[in-house]
């Protein structure tokens, strides 16, 4: 599941070419059968979100709003029960559930009079039952359940995800019997910035090709595939300042990540798509 | 001056007595009356001896060492050699002499008038002047690289480069010389020097430029200013002055008198002792080529009287009565590799049977002559030689000279170069980690608010995102680290100051610089950014040569001659560049308010932590632990000392002295009433007291090489200055009596002693001082019995990395063997190839390697008191197991086999590696560095926590960065109750584990 960039990018390149929606993915993990449906998931997210970062504005002027809104307005009129919402999201090509949020903020501009706050705006989305008017609450949920890339379920799909592989992670630690101490536990503590696991007493993950082992003395555990553009971000907010605290540790991208990003070794940043099997503690001699 | 030596060299004193003469100003019994009639008239002149000597001694082999590697010597109004930037021969040097008293003496005077005169009117002209004087014409050049070197620091006032532009100053007075004296005019030994592309070229400050000093030199003495200067000057640089004595130099009719008799000497010589000065000889050295001329014994021309100087220089240096000692050796070695002579005139090359007696003839007149002197000083000086490292004593050892002139000396050469032990690169493990986070002192609760709380969260990534570019970049030409990082370090600063967590973040800036920097060389390079892929399939074997190459391929040629000036190498440069780059009135502030504290801290460790023979049948480990102990120590604080001096005169720092003496005095009034910064001569006093000397005073030093021009005035550093001449003095190396200073620690504070009073701010003159106020800081020495000083913590490991510059003695001989001396700037670099291919197979690194270096890694990321706590555990389980097996220790020589024996079945088949658990050699080796205590079974007992391997020296690596050692030591000294209290606490739930290490450091955690 470690990609090589220039396998990274023929995958990044074939999606440019196709429309984001699941059928896409379907065609996607017929011409790449070797990678694991959860890598090209995963990619596909990535790549589907750095589109939409890129159109993002181009949606939210307010000639577009107003256009959008009144498009929908002309929809439900004609048909309540028709994803007029969604159609519409799909022929603009922006994601759904991002789609809701404009229309939803539009409409209770118009109605509410004050200008909503985001946390009324976020609680509607999670719970559509709470907007208003049914109408739009259908289409809003219409839109969320579609969505394969954002909103409060994809959300949610990816936090269940995350914990999972946390779980995961702390029961392999467990088995492994090394001593950590997790992410709660270090707020508790005061500590300024919490990787997933600190070990408290460091391992050595041998690797096979080089003759020193590297010493591991956090873990962090990513349920994405490690691309560019989430690495360095994660590099910047997360793992240098991991290493800025506790030295050297390891990142697990469960999905895998770009073979050329794992450059930082020798600095004391080690990428991993498992958990490393050849692993030394201190005391447990391998010889 | 003269007249002392001069009746030496007629016999008419004994060496020994002018040399008590010298050293004590009252005279010994022993001296016969004639000989203290004899010195008695001369007793004004007693102090003007020893800088008399070194100038005399440098002037004679100008001839010898025109082009080659520098001579600096700071003796008041000497060569021009300002220190680390040595004008080579001081050919045209003795400016201040002959410029300030030209043609004024009578001749019956000549040699001493001229000194005395000056010595009473240097010590009334006070810094400015002696700074003109000191070098004529370089101060112009003086001031950029001061202040270059001060504000980028990349810039070493020493490199050659800087001086070369003076190189074409040099000429116009040996052509001046053409006119004048048209034999030797056809060679110049300018030229020659300069024609030969020499690296090491240092040029001689010459007329011109002093002509522009010379304002300076005579503002306060306006008869003397109207002599014009470069006359003088241009008869200095001719060879004919070269071998004059320097009161004779200026007196037109001594100059006719001695072309005379050497044109008479000419005439008598059957056989030329030196290459005839044909313009065909000299040529060859013009084009370079450095064929050199072989030296033979028995052409020498007068054994006496040069053996006579010998002896006298060398007791001179054996009495400390130089200020530096390895400068010394290196003019030395200098002579003993001289190439060729400059062609001398003809008249030169002879010498009546009166003359020989005399100064007036050249000391030096041949090849032979150099050598025959350099290896007499050297037979006299082989106590200190011995000390030196393996590659130079082959090197001396396979000097042919060094054989033809004196096997004896060879073979004693040889027989130490074979006891010696190998060279090892200090070998730390890189360290580069960053700062730990500790809970206790980092968290929230350790800030006034959530503001600042966050706003040092960022800054410490920041911090680290800085140094992480700078590690990547600062090697890239062009880079440039203000430009590069400097809007971002203070816009870190400002937010800082913001937020009121100075100490904060200076605590974590002083810990990284200790993490960094404590390795000797602190090269940075190797340490985060490498990606050594081929070094890990070398093994750790070849790693440790291959660093070394390393470090040889980027070390900077040339430590910049034997005195270089003070500098930040490695990742030194980053927390220089940082803090200028910062340039906070706040961050300097708390950072000297840290650096005093830590400095005070580890100055008053308990070192060592054993007394002698304290503790129950212990054998000796050789010291191994205190010395490594000592070194951590002593390393830490001279890397914090030099930083706290570097900020402190940060803000008075100029490139210049004041330039008139009202100034002077008004700075002097202002700065004589702020407090130092840290109560250095309280410490100073001390450790003297404490018998430390070894440990205090090279930090001291470091902490001193900083001053500005005024520091040294003040009286207060002054004192300090008083009382480290004293302590320079009082290091007789020859005298090894019981209970007194062992000789590597006395080496070692003789180099760094040496090195300061070379630093360009130290008045050169002070050295010179009379010792009369000594007397005023009469040190109580008899308190203590086993001080530090006695104990032989200096290895030779700790000398060189203390004092780099000694390594120059080695270049200077590898650059005679290579006979490069003129191409490749003084010495090869001589590398064996290596190949990397079947070495593939090479066996992962042993699980000795890893586990030490997992046990390092456990411990920088715990707090300090948890190494302390196990450290503790591990010390007293070792000892009563020992009391427990043996109760009975009688032979120290025992012990390790009974314990053994008994043990090694049980523990050793625990810890998978019994083989470990071996002889006392391995036990200095063990991470506790307390092996003198119950070595075998410390050891036993860490081999069974973790197999150290000692070829990964745990000891080094696993000594607390910020916190050596001796806390726990005098914790545990102090309050045993609680220590032992606290072990129990830890142990408690640890029965499970094999490791007590492990067991103690997660209970700990689990907390």
């Amino acid at each position: 599941m470690i990609l090589t960039k220039a396998q990274y990018d023929e995958i990044a390149q074939c999606l440019v070419s196709v429309p984001p929606t699941r059928q896409s993915l379907r065609k996607l993990k017929q011409r790449f059968p070797s990678q694991s449906q959860a890598t090209l998931l995963s990619i596909f997210s990535q790549e589907y979100q750095k589109h939409i970062k890129r159109t993002h504005a181009k949606h939210h002027t307010s000639e577009a709003i107003e256009n959008y809104y009144q498009r929908y307005l002309n929809g439900v009129v004609k048909n309540g029960a028709a994803p007029v919402l969604l159609e519409l999201a799909n022929e603009v090509d922006y994601a759904p559930s991002l789609m809701a949020r404009i229309i939803l903020e539009r409409f209770l501009q118009e109605h509410e009079e004050t200008p909503p706050s985001k946390s009324v705006i976020n609680s509607m989305l999670r719970d559509p039952s709470q907007i208003p008017d049914g109408v739009l609450a259908n289409q809003v949920y219409q839109c969320i359940v579609n969505d394969c890339c954002y909103g409060p379920l994809v959300d949610c799909i990816k936090h269940a995800i995350g914990h999972e592989h946390e779980v995961l992670l702390r029961d392999l630690l467990l088995e492994k019997n090394l001593s950590f101490l997790d992410e709660d536990q270090l707020r508790a503590k005061g500590y300024d910035k919490t990787p997933d696991f600190i070990l408290q007493v460091p391992v050595v993950m041998l690797c096979p090709l080089a003759v020193e082992g590297h010493i591991i003395h956090w873990i962090e555990s990513k349920a994405s595939f490690g691309d560019e553009c989430s690495h360095h971000a994660y590099l910047h907010d997360q793992f240098w300042s991991y290493w800025n605290r506790f030295g050297p540790g390891l990142v697990i991208y469960w999905y895998g990540f770009i073979q050329e990003l794992d450059c930082n070794r020798e600095r004391g940043i080690l990428l991993k798509a498992c958990f490393p099997t050849d692993i030394v503690t201190l005391c447990h001699s391998t010889a | 001056m003269a007249a002392v030596l001069e009746s030496l060299l007629r016999e008419e004193v004994s060496v020994a007595a002018a040399v008590r003469w010298i050293a004590r100003s009252t005279q010994s019994s022993e001296d016969s009356p004639g000989e203290a009639a004899v010195l008695n008239s001369l007793r004004p002149l007693r102090k003007e001896f020893v800088p008399f000597l070194l100038n005399f001694l440098r002037e004679q082999s100008s001839r010898v060492l025109p082009q080659g590697p520098p001579t600096p010597a700071k003796a008041p109004g000497a060569s021009a050699a300002l220190p680390g930037r040595p004008g080579g021969p001081p050919r045209g040097g003795r400016g201040p002499r002959s410029q300030l008293f030209p043609a004024t003496e009578t001749p019956s005077t000549a040699a001493e008038a001229p000194l005395t005169r000056r010595g009473g009117r240097r010590r009334g002209l006070g810094p400015a002047r002696e700074r003109g004087g000191r070098a004529p014409g370089v101060p112009e050049e003086g001031v950029v690289g001061d202040s270059l070197s001060w504000a980028g620091g990349r810039r070493l006032r020493g490199s050659g480069s800087p001086s070369s532009p003076s190189l074409t100053l040099s000429d116009p007075p040996n052509l001046s010389n053409l006119e004048e004296f048209p034999p030797v005019g056809s060679v110049p030994p300018g030229p020659a020097g300069r024609t030969k592309p020499s690296r090491r070229i240092n040029p001689t400050p010459v007329s011109e430029e002093r002509s522009l000093s010379k304002p300076k030199i005579c503002f306060t003495s306006p008869p003397i200013s109207c002599v014009p200067s470069s006359q003088p000057s241009t008869l200095d640089t001719s060879p004919w002055g070269l071998g004059l004595p320097p009161g004779c130099r200026s007196l037109q009719e001594e100059r006719e008198m001695l072309r005379k008799e050497r044109s008479k000497q000419l005439q008598q010589s059957p056989t030329p002792a030196c290459p005839t000065p044909e313009l065909g000889s000299s040529l060859p050295s013009r084009t370079g080529s450095l064929t050199a001329e072989p030296a033979d014994p028995s052409r020498v021309s007068s054994p006496q009287r040069l053996e006579l100087v010998a002896l006298v220089y060398s007791s001179c240096i054996a009495e400390n009565l130089v200020p530096n000692l390895f400068l010394e050796l290196f003019f030395v070695l200098q002579l003993l590799t001289a190439r060729r002579m400059v062609a001398a005139k003809n008249s030169d090359l002879e010498l009546s049977q009166g003359a020989l007696d005399s100064l007036e003839s050249p000391l030096f007149q041949s090849i032979h002559d150099c050598v025959f002197f350099a290896v007499q000083v050297l037979e006299r000086q082989f106590q200190v030689l011995s000390s030196l490292d393996k590659g130079t004593l082959k090197l001396l050892a396979e000097n042919e000279r060094l054989l033809c002139f004196s096997p004896a000396l060879q073979g004693r050469l040889r027989a130490a170069y074979e006891g010696s032990v190998a060279k090892v690169s200090l070998a730390m493990p890189p360290s580069a980690q960053a700062v730990s986070f500790q809970p206790e002192t980092d968290n929230r609760a350790n800030f006034s608010s959530d503001r600042a709380f966050h706003t040092f969260k960022k800054q410490r990534d920041v911090f680290y995102e800085v140094l992480r570019e700078w590690e990547d970049r600062h090697e890239e030409p062009g880079w440039d680290f203000e430009k590069g990082l400097g809007s971002r370090i203070r816009a870190m600063m400002g937010q800082l100051s913001a937020a009121c967590s100075h100490s904060h973040f200076v605590r974590l800036f002083q810990k990284q610089l200790l993490q960094m920097c404590q390795s000797p060389g602190g090269t940075g390079g190797t340490v985060l950014g490498e990606a050594p892929d081929v070094l890990s399939m070398l093994g750790a074997d070849k790693l440790g040569r291959l660093r070394r190459l390393q470090e040889r391929l980027l070390a900077p040629q040339s430590s910049g001659g034997p005195c270089p000036p003070p500098t930040f190498p490695g990742c030194q440069g980053f927390f220089r560049d940082f803090i200028l780059s910062a340039s906070s009135f706040q961050f300097n502030q708390h950072l000297m308010d840290s650096l005093s504290l830590k400095i005070r801290e580890l100055n008053g460790l308990a070192l060592p932590q054993h007394e002698p023979g304290d503790e129950d049948g212990e054998s000796d480990v050789d010291w191994q632990g205190e010395r490594r102990q000592f070194a951590v120590v002593l390393l830490s604080l001279r890397l914090l000392a030099k930083f706290l001096g570097f900020v402190a005169f940060l803000p008075y720092r100029g490139p210049e002295p004041p330039p008139t003496r009202e100034l002077q005095d008004s700075i002097l009034a202002l700065r004589s009433q702020v407090p130092p910064v840290l109560d250095v001569r309280a410490l100073l006093q001390q450790g003297l007291r404490a018998r430390r000397a070894v440990l205090t005073v090279p930090w001291l030093v470091e902490f001193l090489s900083f001053a500005d021009h005024i520091v040294p005035l003040l009286d207060y550093y002054r004192s300090i200055f008083t009382l480290l001449l004293h302590v320079h003095r009082s290091l007789v190396l020859s005298q090894d009596n019981e209970g007194e200073m062992c000789f590597l620690n006395k080496l070692l504070l003789l180099a760094v002693l040496g090195w300061l009073f070379q630093i360009p701010t130290v008045p050169e003159d002070l050295f010179f001082l009379e010792e009369c106020q000594v007397d005023a800081f009469e040190v109580d020495i008899a308190a203590s019995e086993h001080g530090l000083d006695s104990v032989p913590v200096v290895d030779q490991q700790l000398l060189y990395t203390c004092c780099p510059y000694i390594g120059e003695l080695r270049k200077l001989l590898a650059s005679w063997v290579s006979g490069s001396s003129g191409r490749s700037g003084g010495f090869v670099r001589k590398i064996t190839p290596t190949t990397t291919t079947g070495l593939g197979a090479q066996p992962p690194q042993t699980s000795q390697g890893l586990q030490a270096q997992l046990a390092q890694a456990f411990f920088h990321n715990q707090p300090p008191s948890l190494r302390r706590t196990v450290e503790f555990v591990a010390e007293r389980i070792g000892s009563n197991c020992v009391k427990h097996i043996n109760p009975f220790p009688t032979h120290p020589f025992q012990l390790p086999q009974t314990p053994l024996s008994l043990l090694q079945g049980d523990v050793g088949g625990r810890s998978g590696a019994p083989g470990r658990v071996t002889s006392s050699g391995a036990s200095g080796d063990t991470g506790t560095g307390r092996g003198r205590s119950s070595p075998v079974v410390g050891d036993l007992v860490f081999s069974a926590v973790s197999p150290w391997d000692p070829g990964i020296d745990p000891g080094a690596g696993v000594l607390p960065k910020e916190e050596p050692w001796g806390c726990a030591g005098t914790a545990s000294r102090g309050n045993p109750s609680s220590c032992s209290k606290q072990c129990r606490e830890h142990c408690r739930g640890a029965c499970n584990r094999q490791s007590l290490c492990v067991a103690v450091g997660q209970h700990y955690s689990a907390d």
